[in-house]
């Protein structure tokens, strides 16, 4: 049996990525807060971003925060909440001046001031052309924005509970309504189970990207925050929504930026083909990255893909000058040479779209505040970052929003959190608080099944890769949805080989495995019942957008029936929508 | 149409899709639920030469054997997480391929040294944390805030940028003889973190770290070995960036 021990906390913070780091520096100052990583604080995620942050701070030349906003919505296809995309573009300013003044060494202009670079979908005046709005720091934007928020948390001693898995959201019932009580967390060093009571809760715990199989994600990014809420009862908003880099290492789904075209780069089939130009006559190689992606793979699908199997096409950087490569894309000619042994100045690059962003995730509300429907929000209970949906990216995220997201949100969320702890009650625990988790794990430990992680793993990645990419259409999300379900029913059948208490990383894997699957499920029947294509959804079957039908968040819900058998429901949100009219999404 | 492309896609199509190679694996492993003792195991395995450590690492624990234990998160070099003696040296589980590390002989993989062993590779990162935090590792200003940004010229902004690479893997620490043999020595990577402040033309707090890094297991034990330079994964150089902490000591000009 595992020790469990008890804490008490104003306010509980779940992940020390960029949206978990800004909540704590925000509450730690107003409240007594934790905050739980699964991972060292510097090891999250966000240090793998490289392009860079957006805000119309207007440094380098004419730009303002309406523009910025029309783009937001623009690019996430209208689905968008409006009023969420113009405090994220309002904000950007003073978010990213409060990263300069907390030390981030942004690149500078000529006159010192913070210098600004173009990137994808960002534009002057309604789509005129390219404006330079992305805050930056070399190719290595996330890693200085991690690092700048831990050296402030360290600044303003903030507690950090390190390598602490959480694995369930406590919620109570008080008159009636759903309050949060606490979290409960696995300690990975010895073992323990920690019951966490708190008066506010708040999810910042990142994406699920792990899923798929070629991915720019983290190992570690198994939507561990999503999972959890969504087994207490609560939505999860727009999961169907997934966005596809079309720039991966192939095979290995390591993220070459957007900028790399930017620079020039160009996207080649196996003749030596500029293909984009038949797919984007206008903006070519750096038209959006949904239309990207569809783009390689129709190249891909119809024979035209490289190499042996015909399964990737190249990025071309060898007309660019060597000294170019060298002062704006280090980093990313560094990993073509590490991982591939390819020399970018002569030879071109073997890419594939690689699965990147989650849209979707806990609903919430502009302050941050968890929902438990359409618009009540969970007392208690706030969301921020990759693993919450505002909604401000829609159907698709522009580039340098998330990065921004983390900022405005993180901070509100922080801020949100902490007021609501100043002065409310702490919510009665559960009986028992820790037994789903001491269960799971008992369960897992003596389990003596003949199923392992990897190959159940491996078969979701590989449906999830072949039936919810780039293109989908109802077969492949049936064929989905059918395979999910049986590697769910296999996955209780599930052993792990390490029955220890320390460091019990194959233990965690399974917990971890457990997450996915709940969540490719969730993501599959979603896409399934939205018949259009919007964003990063596209259906080959029904290859329009359809506003008349679709123009509403989806809302999947976990029903458990008085069998005990689970199943999804889905229910819809109307998108707020306030000055801008949906339009034909063209670039 | 580039003539590049059209090679490189001719000689793919020709060349063999896959050409694994058998490579051993030698681990050395602890767990104190088992023994009080570390070992040695042997793997043997079927891998791509292209592959990373950190993949091979990964077929062993998940087909092999489930108790093998190790820090990874993004598998590409940005994270530090999987800072480990291979073949004697420190590197990056993810950033190391199989390839180059000469896969005739064993490999042998050993947790980074230095820091106490907790179980297989994993060791206890706190005390190079608390390095870390000693050297005030964040921006100090006084007075009243700009509304806008503090201007940074380009150059100034420079002075600093190689050390705001660092990604604390801990791999010039415990690379470090001074650091294996007195382990109350700042080490590497707290000094680098020092120079990434003391050299940025907006702190204030110079002096305070120059104080803090001139005490009896500061700056002066670092011997100039270079470990820490050829261990460095993000390419820092770290030896040059002590010595002008040193320098800056001696002179108070930075
Ligand atoms: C390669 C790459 C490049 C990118 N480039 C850009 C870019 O240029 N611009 C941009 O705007 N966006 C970019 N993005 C997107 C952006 O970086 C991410 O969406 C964002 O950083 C996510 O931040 P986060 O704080 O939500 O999550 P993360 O940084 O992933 O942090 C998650 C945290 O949660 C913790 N955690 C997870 N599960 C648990 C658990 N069960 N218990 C306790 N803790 C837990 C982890 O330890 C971690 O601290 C990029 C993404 C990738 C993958
Ligand atoms: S200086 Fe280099 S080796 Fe040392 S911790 Fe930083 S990144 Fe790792
Ligand atoms: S796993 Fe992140 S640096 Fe190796």
């Amino acid at each position: 049996m595992n020790n469990v021990k008890f804490h008490k906390y104003d306010t509980v913070i779940v992940g020390a990525g960029g949206a978990g780091m800004r909540a704590a520096i925000e509450s730690t100052k107003r409240s007594r807060t934790a905050v739980l990583t699964k991972l060292y604080p510097t090891r999250s995620h966000t240090g793998a971003a490289q392009g860079g942050m957006a805000a119309a701070l207007a440094n380098v030349e004419e730009d303002n925060w309406e523009w910025h906003t029309f783009d937001t919505i623009k690019g996430g296809d209208y689905l968008v909440d409006q009023d969420a995309a113009e405090i994220l573009a309002k904000e950007a300013i003073d978010s990213v001046l409060d990263l300069e003044k907390m030390g981030l060494p942004f690149n500078r202009t000529p006159q010192g001031k913070i210098d600004q670079r173009r990137f994808g979908g960002h534009s002057r005046n309604h789509g005129e052309a390219p404006v330079r709005r992305s805050c930056y720091a070399a190719d290595r934007t996330g890693h200085m924005i991690l690092q700048t928020l831990y050296q402030n948390c360290v600044k303003e001693g903030v507690e950090f509970f390190n390598e602490f898995y959480v694995l369930d959201l406590l919620l109570n019932d008080v008159d009636g309504v759903k309050r949060t009580a606490g979290v409960v967390a696995y300690e990975l060093a010895t073992g323990d189970v920690h019951v966490f009571q708190a008066k506010a809760v708040v999810f910042a715990s990142g994406g699920n990207g792990k899923f798929f199989k070629v991915t720019s994600n983290a190992h570690t990014l198994t939507g561990d925050g999503q999972a959890s809420a969504f087994r207490r009862g609560l939505p999860l908003e727009d999961m169907e929504f997934f966005q596809f880099h079309p720039t991966g290492i192939w095979k290995m789904g390591i993220l070459l930026t957007e900028g790399a075209r930017g620079e020039g780069g160009i996207l080649r089939n196996k003749d030596g083909e500029r293909f984009m130009e038949k797919y984007a006559p206008v903006m070519k190689d750096l038209a959006s990255r949904d239309v990207v992606s569809r783009a390689i793979y129709t190249e891909i699908r119809e024979g035209r893909g490289c190499g042996p199997e015909g399964d990737h096409v190249y990025l071309d950087l060898t007309h660019l000058p060597p000294e170019q490569l060298d002062a704006k894309l280090p980093d990313i000619t560094e990993f073509a040479r590490t991982y591939l042994g390819i020399e970018p100045y002569t030879d071109p690059v073997p890419i594939q779209p690689t699965a990147h962003y989650a849209m979707g995730g806990i609903p919430t509300n502009v302050r941050g505040e968890a929902l438990a429907d359409n618009d009540t929000p969970v007392p208690g209970l706030y969301a921020a970052g990759e693993v919450a949906c505002v909604s401000v990216h829609g159907a698709n995220r522009l580039g340098t929003n998330s990065l921004l997201d983390i900022n405005v949100f993180g901070r509100r969320a922080g801020i949100a959190a902490a007021e609501y702890a100043d002065t409310a009650e702490y919510v009665e625990l559960p009986d028992e608080p820790a037994k789903f988790v001491l269960d799971e794990i008992e369960n897992l430990r003596d389990a003596t099944g003949s199923e392992r992680v990897v190959e159940i793993r491996r078969a979701l990645q590989e449906t999830m890769d072949k039936n919810v990419m780039v293109f989908r259409t109802e077969q492949t999300l049936k064929e989905a949805v059918e395979e999910i379900g049986q590697l769910r029913r296999r996955y209780r059948n599930i052993s792990v080989q390490d029955k220890g208490k320390r460091f019990n990383t194959d233990l965690l894997e399974a917990i971890e495995l457990g997450n996915l699957l709940d969540l490719a499920e969730v993501t599959a029947v979603s896409a399934l019942a939205r018949k259009e294509s919007r964003g990063g959804h596209y259906r080959e079957d029904f290859p329009n957008r359809d506003d008349v039908n679709f123009m509403r968040h989806t809302m999947a819900y976990r029903e458990v029936g008085d069998d005990g058998a689970e199943s999804i429901r889905l229910d819809y949100k109307p998108v707020v929508q306030t000055r801008y009219q949906p339009m034909e999404r063209k670039y | 149409m580039s003539t590049a492309v059209m090679d490189k896609a001719e000689a793919e199509a020709k060349g063999p899709a896959s050409h694994l190679i058998t490579v051993t694996l030698r681990i050395r492993r602890y767990n104190s639920e088992v023994s009080d003792e570390p070992w040695w195991d042997d793997f043997q395995v079927d891998v791509d030469p292209k592959d990373r450590v950190l993949d091979v690492l990964h077929t062993i624990k998940w087909e092999h054997d489930g108790t093998l234990t190790f820090r990874r998160s993004c598998a590409h070099g940005i994270c530090g997480s999987d800072a480990m003696r291979i073949n004697g040296r420190n590197r990056l589980a993810c950033k190391t391929l199989i390839k180059d590390i000469g896969p005739e002989k064993p490999i042998s993989v050993e947790p980074i040294k230095g820091l106490a062993v907790l179980k297989d590779l994993v060791v206890d990162m706190e005390p190079f944390f608390q390095a870390y935090r000693d050297v005030m590792p964040f921006l100090v200003t006084t007075g009243n805030e700009p509304t806008r940004e503090r201007l940074q010229s380009a150059e100034d902004r420079e002075r600093f940028d190689d050390t705001t690479k660092c990604i604390l893997c801990a791999a010039c620490t415990s690379s470090c003889p001074v650091f294996w043999n007195d382990g109350q020595y700042f080490g590497p990577a707290a000094i680098v973190n020092a120079h990434r402040f003391i050299f940025d033309s907006r702190d204030e707090a110079g002096e305070q770290r120059l104080e803090i890094l001139n005490d009896k297991d500061g700056v002066w034990r670092c011997r100039t070995v270079f470990n820490c330079t050829d261990a460095c994964p993000r390419g820092i150089q770290v030896t040059k960036a002590i010595q002008e902490v040193k320098r800056a000591l001696i002179t108070r000009r930075f």
